[in-house]
């Protein structure tokens, strides 16, 4: 796996609904392999972060590269071919509320590409039983629990063996236990596949344990603050507010934190 | 026990008792001792158990706000401790960006400007949504749009055969009611016969593509508004579009190409129930013969007249879709705007239906069809 390899950066991003700007001058890069964490204060942005990254709201200035190509001066069919190296896990799950768990994972799979029904019929049960829902084909997502509609959507999230998989607050609504086995599995996963694993967030547990670099967005400076190494942030936080972000509303003296 | 102010050098001692009838009256009697005196502070009192709930911390800090515009400060010497936190918790004010929701103006100007603005915005939005349909209709016939057939399946079972029984009774009585109509006008000249006429060209040209397609506005419309609509407040549409399906041909294309091949089949079922019915009134109330009412229709009505009625029927079954899709596709994330949404395509499929039927009535009459 190589560390230093850029996956994606951004460029000078601004974000904005109409004309109130949300973010502005975001500029970062995710190496492959990494799990990369977007941090923030609630409205901050975060989760329009993500919808820049994954294609779902355009940049009002700015670039989002993946690899040498920019994802939105690109025509919709670059555009098209680039999401479709990448998953995402929505907050809810977002399964398709009118088709079984098995039908949600098998969709992506068989409409891009030609294996047979047995083998994707394989390959959907591996999936599932991957997120610990083996049997669970026939449900519908109605039929689970919230914390199993998140498991069933990284199933599907994997469907295709994406290179980069999103992750929206994994662990918002999820009790600790289920959340912990969240976490151990983004960690698998990036270790197993060497997936570049992109989560929004802002459960301290979760950066800690799982997060090699991040970036932190400031609700009120309308840009980032801070960028680098998880464990970096946390020792010598670049500002008081972060340093109060990751102790969780605790001051620390800034003596005490700086190595 | 009614809330009191006593006035106690410059101090103003407020008893505010929990079961008090209402506080707005003291607030104002505190306002007009303020403005005519000066005091230092105002001491505020609970009742002897020293009892108070969220009411009266309001009322405390109501009365504060009055206070601070003659600089009068407060004591909470008379207030339990538990009180005090609570309110000082009120006071760390609030962190919510009002710059965000600033309050439109409200002059007139502004107001039309902006509906004008949104009207053209609406419309942009309506054409492109119509292009991207269109688009999606042209790879639906060269086989490169991408939806699931069993979605296109269900859909086509839901718009037709379940339509059926609510079909049947509209135009049955819709014949029924057509007849008496004519009967009435033209036994006066003996001519119930040509009663027929009427019922089968009606029914055929104007009447069966009508309200088969209001009723389909009704069902069909404002049901697929309703899922798309449930869709995007579950971010599925969203999952969908990152997966590279096109939320235009998965979703709106099935459920439009659904409507527009049910569409006519019911108005030829339409046709076949409405004329049924006014066969029901020539017959057995209008004593005319059973054969003869049959024949009569028979010459009554052309393959044109019903050919007319079913295309009509196949347009105003895709107006009813892209109505609700359109609406569906639109929707906000909140439950009232999923209603809002069913609400819309209802109400603009309906108006697409009636001025169609104008637009179809000004060409048949144009060509002689």
């Amino acid at each position: 796996m190589n560390q230093n390899q850029i996956e994606i950066s951004v460029r000078n991003l601004t974000m904005a609904y109409g004309d109130f700007v949300i973010q502005r001058d975001l500029e970062f890069d995710i190496k492959k392999g990494e799990i990369f964490i977007i941090m923030g204060d609630s409205g901050s942005g975060k989760s329009t972060l993500l919808k820049h990254l994954i294609g779902l709201k355009r940049p009002a200035d700015g670039s989002i590269y993946y690899g040498e190509k920019d994802f939105w001066k690109s025509g919709g069919g670059t555009r098209r071919s680039i999401s479709r190296r990448f998953g995402v896990l929505y907050q809810s799950g977002a399964l398709w509320s009118s088709m079984t768990l098995g039908e949600n994972v098998a969709l992506p799979i068989s409409s891009y590409t030609n294996y047979s029904p047995k083998e994707i019929e394989e390959i959907v049960s591996f999936k599932l039983s991957l997120v610990g829902l083996y049997g669970f084909e026939d449900f519908y997502p109605s039929e689970i629990s919230g914390g199993m509609k998140k498991r069933a959507g990284l199933a599907r999230a994997m469907a295709l063996d994406p290179e980069i998989l999103f992750f929206d607050e994994p662990s918002a609504g999820l009790d600790p236990i289920s959340s912990k086995r969240l976490d151990d599995l983004i960690i698998e996963l990036r270790d197993g596949l060497g997936t570049t694993i992109v989560v929004v967030t802002h459960e301290l547990a979760s950066i800690f344990a799982i997060g090699d670099r991040g970036v932190f967005v400031d609700a009120d400076a309308k840009t980032q603050t801070a960028l680098g190494p998880i464990t970096q942030l946390r020792q010598s936080p670049p500002n008081e507010k972060i340093a109060e972000f990751l102790n969780r509303g605790k001051k620390p003296s800034m003596t005490e934190t700086r190595p | 026990m009614d809330a009191t102010v006593t006035v106690n050098g410059a101090i103003l001692d407020v008893l505010l008792p929990v079961d008090a009838d209402n506080f707005t009256d003291i607030a104002l009697g505190i306002e007009k001792l303020l403005s005519t005196e000066n005091f230092d502070k105002i001491a505020f009192h609970l009742q002897a158990d020293r009892a108070w709930n969220s009411r009266v911390l309001a009322a405390i800090r109501s009365i504060e706000e009055i206070a601070g515009k003659y600089k009068v400060s407060s004591d909470y010497a008379g207030l339990p401790e538990g009180a005090v936190k609570i309110l000082g918790l009120a006071q760390t004010g609030s962190d919510a960006d009002n710059s965000l929701r600033e309050p439109p103006p409200s002059d007139l100007l502004f107001i039309a400007g902006t509906a004008t603005a949104d009207v053209a915005k609406g419309t942009v939005g309506t054409l492109s949504f119509l292009g991207a349909a269109l688009a999606s209709f042209v790879r639906f016939f060269i086989g490169t749009a991408n939806f699931r057939k069993s979605d296109f399946l269900t859909y086509i079972k839901a718009a037709g055969p379940q339509a059926l029984p609510i079909v049947l009774l509209v135009n049955l009585l819709l014949g029924v009611i057509l007849a008496f109509m004519g009967a009435v006008q033209l036994q006066q000249f003996g001519a119930e016969i040509f009663v027929a006429d009427l019922v089968a060209l009606a029914q055929t040209r104007e009447i069966a593509p009508m309200m088969t397609a209001i009723i389909l506005a009704g069902r069909t419309g404002a049901a697929y508004a309703a899922q798309l609509g449930t869709m995007q407040v579950n971010e599925e549409v969203d999952a969908l579009e990152t997966f590279g399906f096109a939320p235009m041909d998965f979703l709106v294309l099935p459920r439009m190409a659904a409507l527009a091949i049910m569409t006519p089949l019911l108005v030829l079922y339409a046709d076949a129930i409405g004329i049924f019915g006014g066969y029901l009134i020539g017959v057995f109330l209008l004593g005319l013969g059973s054969v003869e009412y049959i024949v009569q229709t028979q010459n009554a009505i052309e393959a044109k007249d019903v050919l007319l009625g079913i295309v009509k029927g196949g347009v105003f079954g895709v107006l009813v879709a892209i109505a609700g899709c359109l609406q569906g596709i639109r929707s906000g994330r909140s439950a009232s705007a999923v209603g809002d949404a069913a609400t819309k395509a209802v109400v603009s499929g309906i108006i697409a239906i009636i001025v169609a039927t104008a637009v179809f009535a000004v060409f048949t009459n144009m060509f002689g069809i």
